[in-house]
């Protein structure tokens, strides 16, 4: 199939649209129509997705499956996978379905609800098959809003707040990257993205009001694109809008915004930052990777002192971004496998924690830790799955949590022996805050009364959680499924800015030494 | 036959977790026991047929990137198998004796299910663990390593409605983790400079890597001191030594057969393997040998120490088990490795006995477990009695000194007289100064060793019933499931340490462990100097035992008044022992407390007030704007700030487009 990457971005699209143009009604039967169609869009799209998977060859390190048309007034629609995105776009199609199921018990607005989620998959993919730097950014920007409605409107008390706060974080950094974009076009007279990806931009020292700028262009440009994907991941400092953004969230808004949303901003760094700008990449690093350690240590620790279960998780999850950013500005090959790797699989385990803690929000509609303790007593198969969960989220060999934080780790190390022993002691504190939160909620007997009558998983929450299970182990027992996929495009990579990489490092030493 | 050894204990543990609704609590865990004697079975087999070649058997592929490359497998040598023996031996034995321990356990309301919950700990831990001593390479050591952590937080925390039992076992956990920072930043390393972390080229590279030099942090480092430092951090975590031991005696809150395999037997000696199977690295790293020996010889005081004024009969034996993992350092740190492995198997047998043994005692009495509450239990519980005494005898190291008789070359005596005899020659025998210290530290931990063991004994069987007198009146021997597996140990404490003295340290060693372990015969004699030392290093330990049994004896039989006294006498004393050297409350004061002030003081001060503050305060100052203005709407109200956005969109694109940015 030629259009196969166009078939799987616009299903999810063609479902909303048809649910917008033809679904009437409130009543009940509609809520369940417009629930069907959902899950069924989201299903048929993961399972055409798969032919991507097979259709894929790993050997070749170039794009894959490009489709290239001609789009508004001379603009183009370009779209392709290589090894570094593919795996991003089947992540997507593969927790849509799940993200749809865990949304069963929604019953206000539903059809609004589900062409949210349909519309923003759609955009999803596209940001991951995007090679056109237009394309990327209008998807790119365009995913905001569906997640903004998700937040606003079927999200908790202070639901508002946070989608502005969501909002406005993440556009104000777009709007310099923007500015980069619109720089870059000017320069190499293009927006096709392969040809940016070959294109040199300037890197010589140039003074701005006295100040002297190594790598010159590049570390501007970087600097821009930085504002927007460091928001994204999100990074130390620019952090704080993502806890806020989780708790007010739904628990399917939570999974899709952990699981997929954050990884934009590592992929973002991998497609454009560090081909694009490998000078840039290199004079910066340094500032990175210390960002990087600081969220590490810094959110674990804030991350213990949670009483909020998502906010915790929320925390979490911007430490184990750390370990991406760490691993991608190391610049070796186990360095970016692992992030690509960690990506991936703390879009697995994230997802499901935040799911975890929508099953028992859906009981209790409290998510304050202190409300809960014991439930192990009533609920042996949520505890064994939570537990399950929390041993991936703190990395445990086996899971898939392990390979991404290991390799990264491994990556460090080779590059910088500081930020490596810093970061490690993430693995210290990281099982500080996971167990504590587990031992609040799961364990110590039940005696709170409202909890007396709560009830395990049913059938439906069980088959939910199911495919992360087996994503969770299969990917730390057999992780070469991915990594056979990530290796050579990571390779290819490398070889292309390795030498920019270290010339531009020795160049930013240079300066300093002056 | 190895791969069946290894799975089918996780073949067992699945069964016994998941499958246990299907066919029945009963059938579970009897399909978990079975499997586990089957791998104990084969384990013999392959022990005693092996002929000294390494084998490797490979599973699957693992984890491959770029020049990183490792594989599930399994690496069959002297110590692989050794280590075998141990694991499943114990560990079916344990899992025979829990079907009577954990039957009706008071811990657990009725008609609660809990046995195939146990069992399929036991059975997974096993599996983590054979995954450890088999691994060929060091990321599935570290998949062991943790896999074995995990299973032993929950099985500490087995009993999870008691809030001691749940922070014991994250105590275990996260001290566990604190070593593992060390290994895993040595196996950073070790892939830093060799290139790889599979055993066969890592064992290769030892020589060079004594030659080079390493950038890490602000050192600039010999590697192979540095990269054996970082792993025996990781070693010191597990096996529970001095700085990071603090977890091992608060896990005995998990059922008393846990403690017996996993914090006795096997998990809290994989430290101990480990530098023994990283010999040809720590052959090369002397600076590093001096410092486990030190560590070594201070744990086996210090705990020795505060094992003389505990009371809780399972804590006894826990400080005991530490102690000795202290022995086995000190040996494997002046270069006798065999002699530590000698008394890593022989103390599985004893220890793992002396603890079975303790259980036996607890389910007589109802679950009591403070000693003062025992006395004069021999009667009552006579296989018991007869067991502990055994494995106090071995672990005390009673036997006749080789300088009076001998059995062709061979010493009489228990297992512990034999290994833990032979430690102590060792440490002797390497005529260094840490060496010497370490002679000085294991021969009065020997005395305390007597002691408290003893003690232990006296306090329990002997003199005169105390305590709740309905519990002795109904005391009684337990059931054939738990004294079997007593006899068993029995037997292997009496003569496991005569039959094995010269393979593991005597005539027969080299051809023994072959290649498994290796020595730097330039600069490595102290195996061979061990066997000739003056006689009076021969009878050091002998007579240090006699002390502690005398001194015991005289304590809480002869003259019972003398304990109470001298702790009043010497109140600071007793109560810095009893209170384990404030180690627990140091920690809390420097780590714990610090951690959780500053992660609120960076939630609320740095999150809240600085980043939050400074982003709305200047560049966001429209966030509170767009809230109030927004405050009193309808969510319907956000469709028309998501049209306006979209409006954005279309008007930045247009612009694009019109200013001539595309081609």
């Amino acid at each position: 199939m030629e259009n196969l990457l166009s078939i799987v971005t616009f299903l999810p699209l063609i479902a909303a649209i048809i649910l917008a143009l033809f679904l009437r009604g409130e009543d009940a039967v509609a809520q369940r129509a417009a629930k069907w169609l959902a899950l069924i869009a989201t299903s048929a799209t993961f399972v055409v997705s798969l032919g991507i998977w097979f259709q894929f060859d790993p050997a070749n390190t170039g794009f894959q499956m490009v489709e290239d048309r001609a789009w508004l007034g001379g603009l183009r629609y370009k779209m392709g996978v290589d090894g570094i995105s593919v795996l991003f776009v089947l992540l997507t199609t593969f927790l849509m379905p799940l993200v749809i199921a865990a949304s069963w018990n929604v019953t206000t607005r539903v059809k609004e609800y589900m062409i949210a989620f349909l519309v923003l998959e759609t955009l999803m993919i596209a940001v991951f098959c995007a090679l056109d730097l237009i394309l990327f950014y209008v998807v790119f920007e365009a995913g905001l809003i569906p997640m903004f409605l998700i937040i606003g409107i079927w999200g908790g008390k202070e639901r508002i707040y946070a989608a502005f706060k969501f909002f406005l974080y993440t556009l104000l950094g777009s709007v310099l990257m923007l500015v980069a974009m619109i720089a870059m076009i000017l320069d190499a007279g293009t927006t096709d993205i392969p040809t940016l990806l070959t294109h040199e931009f300037s890197s010589s020292t140039i003074s701005v009001l006295g100040w002297q700028i190594v790598g010159g262009a590049q570390t501007l440009m970087f600097l821009a694109f930085f504002a927007s994907f460091a928001v994204k991941m999100p990074m130390w400092p620019v952090h704080t809008w993502l806890p806020d953004a989780h708790v007010q969230a739904p628990t399917a808004g939570s999974v899709v915004l952990a699981a997929v949303l954050l990884k934009m901003g590592g992929y973002g760094f991998l497609r454009f930052s560090l081909p694009m700008f490998p000078v840039g990449s290199a004079v910066m690093a340094d500032f990175v990777l210390w960002l990087s350690v600081i969220a590490i240590i810094y959110t674990s620790l804030v991350a213990m002192m949670q009483e909020d279960m998502k906010k915790l998780i929320a925390y979490s999850s911007v430490a184990h971004m750390g370990f991406v950013t760490m691993g991608i500005f190391a610049f070796n090959q186990q360095g970016l496998d692992g992030a690509i790797f960690q990506m991936l699989s703390h879009g697995f385990i994230s997802g499901a924690l935040f799911l975890i803690v929508g099953v028992i929000y859906d009981r209790m509609h409290t998510r304050d830790i202190d409300a809960y303790g014991g439930l192990v007593v009533r609920m042996p198969a949520y505890a064994a799955i939570f537990m399950l969960f929390t041993m991936a989220n703190v990395g445990l060999p086996g899971t898939s949590g392990f390979v991404g934080e290991f390799l990264t780790l491994v990556g460090i190390f080779q590059a910088n022996t500081w930020v490596a022993v810093f970061a490690t002691t993430g693995v210290i504190l990281s099982a500080g805050y996971a167990l504590w939160l587990y031992r609040r909620v799961v364990f110590g007997d039940l005696i709170k009364e409202s909890l007396k009558g709560i009830a395990d998983m049913d059938a439906r929450e069980k088959w939910i959680f199911a495919p992360l299970v087996v994503m969770t182990i299969l990917l730390g027992v057999y992780p070469s499924l991915a990594l056979d996929v990530i290796g050579p495009s990571v390779a290819a990579l490398l070889q292309q800015i390795e030498p920019i990489v270290s010339a531009g490092g020795d160049a930013a030493a240079a300066a300093a030494g002056h | 036959m190895e791969t069946i050894i290894l799975f089918a204990p996780l073949v067992g543990a699945l069964i016994s977790g998941f499958g246990w609704k299907l066919i029945g609590e009963k059938a579970a865990i009897t399909t978990a026991t079975v499997l586990l004697f089957l791998a104990a079975a084969l384990s013999w087999v392959v022990f005693l047929g092996f002929d000294g070649e390494t084998r490797i058997v490979p599973i699957m592929r693992w984890i491959e990137s770029g020049g990183l490359s490792t594989d599930w497998a399994i690496r069959l040598d002297r110590l692989t198998t050794i280590m075998l023996i141990v694991v499943t031996t114990v560990s079916s034995l344990v899992h025979l004796y829990s079907h009577g321990y954990m039957d009706k356990d008071p811990q657990w309301k009725d008609g609660e299910s809990y046995m195939p919950r146990f069992f399929a700990y036991l059975s997974f831990f096993t599996f983590a663990m054979l995954m450890l001593v088999t691994s060929d390479n060091l990321l599935q050591m570290f998949f062991g390593w943790e896999g074995v952590g995990v299973a032993s937080y929950l099985l500490i925390g087995f009993y999870y409605r008691k809030p001691s039992a749940n922070a014991a076992a994250i105590k275990a956990f996260i001290v566990n983790r604190v070593g593992d920072f060390g290994f895993a930043l040595g196996i950073f390393g070790l892939f830093y400079m060799v290139e790889s972390i599979n055993l066969t080229e890592v064992f290769a590279a030892g020589h060079h890597l004594a030659e080079v030099k390493m950038a890490f942090l602000w050192l600039d480092i010999s590697a192979i001191e540095l990269l054996t430092f970082l792993l025996f951090v990781g070693a010191m975590g597990k096996s529970a030594q001095l700085f990071l031991h603090t977890w091992l005696p608060d896990a005995m809150e998990g059922p008393t057969p846990v403690s017996a395999l996993i914090h006795a037997a096997t998990m809290v000696t994989a430290g101990v393997f480990l530098v023994c199977r990283m010999s040809p690295l720590y052959e090369y790293a002397p600076g590093t040998l001096a410092f486990v020996t030190v560590i070594g010889a201070c744990t086996a005081f210090v705990a020795a120490t505060i094992g003389l004024v505990q009371n809780d009969i399972k804590r006894v034996i826990a400080y005991s088990t530490m102690s000795q993992l202290g022995y086995m350092f000190a040996a494997a740190g002046v270069g006798v490795y065999q002699a530590a492995m000698f008394h890593l198997f022989t103390h599985a047998f004893f220890k793992a006995m002396l603890f079975l043994g303790a259980g036996s005692v607890i389910h007589a009495m109802h679950h009591e477990q403070d000693m003062r509450n025992y006395g004069n239990l021999r009667k009552k519980i006579p296989i018991t009695f007869w067991a502990m005494m055994i494995g106090t005898l071995a672990i005390t190291g009673v036997g006749i000194p080789s300088v009076i008789a001998k059995l062709g070359h061979t010493p009489i005596g228990f297992a512990g007289f034999l290994s833990k005899d032979a430690i102590i020659e060792s440490t002797y025998a390497a005529g260094s100064d840490v060496g010497q210290f370490a002679f000085v530290m294991l021969v009065l931990a020997a005395a305390m060793t007597a002691f408290y063991s003893w003690r232990l004994i006296f306090m329990t069987f002997y003199g005169t019933e105390r305590g709740d007198h309905h519990t002795h009146e109904h005391a009684h021997e337990s059931p054939w499931t738990m004294t079997v597996p007593l006899i068993v140990l029995a037997v292997g404490s009496v003569f496991a340490g005569m039959i094995w003295y010269s393979d593991f340290f005597g005539d027969h060693v080299a051809e023994f462990f072959g290649p498994s372990v290796y020595t730097n015969h330039d600069t490595n004699h102290v195996l061979h100097d061990a066997h000739s030392v003056p006689a009076w290093v021969i009878w050091a330990p002998f007579v240090a035992m006699l002390l502690g049994f005398v001194v015991s004896w005289l304590f809480y039989i002869a003259r019972p008044g003398i304990p109470g006294a001298l702790a009043a006498q010497f109140e600071p004393v007793h109560r810095f022992l009893l209170k384990k050297w404030y180690f627990d409350e140091i920690y809390d004061f420097l780590f714990v407390n610090p951690a959780k002030w500053l992660g609120r003081f960076l939630w609320k001060k740095g999150d809240g007030a600085v980043i939050d503050g400074t982003i709305n305060g200047i560049a966001m100052g429209i966030v509170p704007f767009f809230t109030r203005l927004a405050g009193r709407a309808q969510s319907g109200f956000v469709f028309h700030y998501a049209m306006a956005m979209v409006i954005g969109i279309v008007v930045l694109v247009s612009w694009m487009m019109i200013s001539g940015g595309a081609h």
